[in-house]
């Protein structure tokens, strides 16, 4: 029974939602709406296949490789300015002009300085995403709490091992907080660059598909992005939740006192 | 933050402005080595000369407007709809259950995505623009609104019950202020994201603005007037940041813990 009402909420309002489409598309016949059963058959027609291989798989290939640069980046450089204080002074302003110019128009920039390549596209997720990791692990290592930085301190535990048993598990938090981010606008520069400059990859055939009143192909190419939006977010949150399990057992026991 | 940058006010300033120095050294004095081709990257003064005489032109003001306008609208659209959802499905606990699969599946969609259908149903218009912004900074101000109203302290809400506050009352009086931070972190987040897409609708769409005159600046070939444009784009998203962080000391002048930064 209990399981029948969780099982109820969870799917009732997307049953409601697509009983409602369905509906809708029964009374009227508007050209940008397809029908549900359209729309399935079109999706599995376009993207089950060849296409797969040729674009779906590359630019989530490129999405991924850029993405694991700029959280390495990301994480390295933090904590190397966040660790040294002049350097932190020094950098921050143009680190924070950086982080405020909005990515995409790196595109047409990093076009004449790159090429139109695959190169091109991972540098612009990498330029466009490693701010907030950036950035949001410089100031987790600022805020590291200062008793237990100076214990640390007195019981000798410096260098290397300072690092690994401090400063990464006490910025922790605020580094997922900056990758979350990272992983977002990753997704969107993906689909950018590809909608700027390509000639394959989603974001081309999507727009393609646009361009030639494609109309269930180009709805269907825009569930495959919200997909992969859904799917990256589910597993950063499954590992956020195992990175930081002592950060939220920490919280609830400090929420609860 | 506000203890150390008092204290020692004068010593990080006086590095900054030497890191913005030496930023604007190394750009000037790449393309002089060849490292970069110049024609690609221009050197740093350049681009400023170029940026100097586009603040003399009105076609760059209107360019700004237009940007800024999207912006603003599209963030108003985007707050006014999540605040009075966010306040509505956070106060039903039947509400908050049956919409969190919904909102979770429609939260990480790239609002890019969207740009084939605004293209088709809008065209090159200011309406397409809005689209993206307003779908991008609704879910970031939607789920903060929802973690505020959670975050209502039982006691609270039961002694405003026990005082007879009728339902609008206690939204008014209880459950507004406890969201009123979570509500501000999310405008500021919202904020960021508004600015992102509108230009980058205006960049990938062609609607008016300064996304629009980067595309255009870069396919017409004129290098340094499309830097001025970036970094234009730039300090426009510095100034929203400093406008949204002043908000956020207005609004919240009067909460106790002026927190530390809600880490997001």
């Amino acid at each position: 029974m209990r399981l029948v009402k969780n099982l109820g909420y969870a799917l009732g309002l997307p049953v409601l939602l697509v009983l409602l489409w369905w509906g809708y598309t029964l009374v009227s016949s508007n050209f940008y709406v397809p029908e549900p059963g359209e729309f399935v058959t079109t999706f599995a027609d376009v993207w089950f296949g060849e296409r797969f291989f040729d674009d779906v798989l590359p630019s989530i290939g490129r999405l991924l490789v850029g993405l694991a640069l700029s959280i390495l980046l990301g994480v390295v450089a933090g904590l190397v300015i966040g660790s040294v204080r002049w350097l932190r002074s020094l950098l921050e302003p143009v680190l924070e002009f950086f982080r405020a110019i909005p990515p995409p128009v790196l595109v047409p920039v990093l076009m004449l300085l790159i090429g139109v390549n695959d190169q091109m596209k991972v540098v612009v997720i990498v330029l466009g995403s490693v701010w907030p990791v950036l950035l949001n692990t410089i100031e987790g290592v600022r805020s590291v709490d200062p008793v237990m930085t100076e214990t640390a301190r007195s019981y000798g535990v410096d260098g290397w091992s300072r690092f690994v048993h401090l400063v990464i598990p006490a910025a922790g938090p605020q580094m997922m907080a900056g990758i979350r981010q990272a992983l977002s606008i990753g997704l969107i520069l993906m689909v950018i660059s590809e909608m700027f400059a390509s000639s394959s990859g989603l974001g081309f055939t999507i727009v393609q598909f646009q361009r030639s009143f494609a109309i269930p192909e180009m709805w269907s190419g825009i569930a495959v992005l919200g997909l992969i939006g859904v799917v990256l977010s589910f597993v950063f949150q499954r590992v956020e939740r195992k990175v930081l399990a002592w950060y939220r057992g920490l919280k609830e026991v400090e929420n609860a006192g | 933050m506000a203890r150390t940058r008092a204290g020692r006010s004068w010593g990080p300033a006086a590095l900054g402005a030497l890191g913005i120095l030496g930023f604007l050294a190394t750009w000037e004095v790449l393309p002089l080595t060849g490292l970069v081709d110049p024609r690609y990257l221009p050197p740093a003064s350049e681009v400023l000369a170029e940026l100097g005489a586009q603040f003399l032109s009105a076609g760059f003001w209107l360019a700004v407007w237009q940007t800024v306008r999207a912006w603003f609208l599209g963030l108003l659209i985007a707050a006014a709809a999540a605040i009075v959802l966010g306040l509505v499905i956070g106060s039903s606990a039947v509400l908050r259950r049956a919409t969190h699969t919904t909102i979770e599946f429609l939260r990480p969609i790239p609002s890019v995505a969207l740009i084939p259908l605004a293209v088709l149903l809008f065209g090159v218009q200011l309406e397409s623009t809005l689209l993206l912004v307003v779908y991008a900074s609704f879910w970031q101000i939607l789920i903060q609104v929802l973690y505020g109203v959670a975050d209502v302290d039982t006691v609270a809400q039961n002694t405003a019950r026990s005082f007879g506050l009728g339902r609008l009352a206690r939204v008014r009086y209880v459950t507004w202020p406890t969201a009123l931070p979570y509500v501000i972190t999310g405008l500021r987040l919202g904020a960021a994201v508004a600015l992102i897409l509108a230009v980058t609708a205006q960049l990938v769409i062609g609607s008016p603005g300064l996304g629009r005159e980067i595309a255009l600046a870069q396919s017409g070939g004129a290098v340094s007037a499309m830097y001025a444009f970036v970094l234009t784009t730039g300090l426009l998203g510095v100034l929203i940041n400093m406008a949204m962080r002043v908000l956020e000391r207005r609004a919240l002048a009067w909460h106790s813990s002026v927190r530390g930064e809600v880490a997001v």
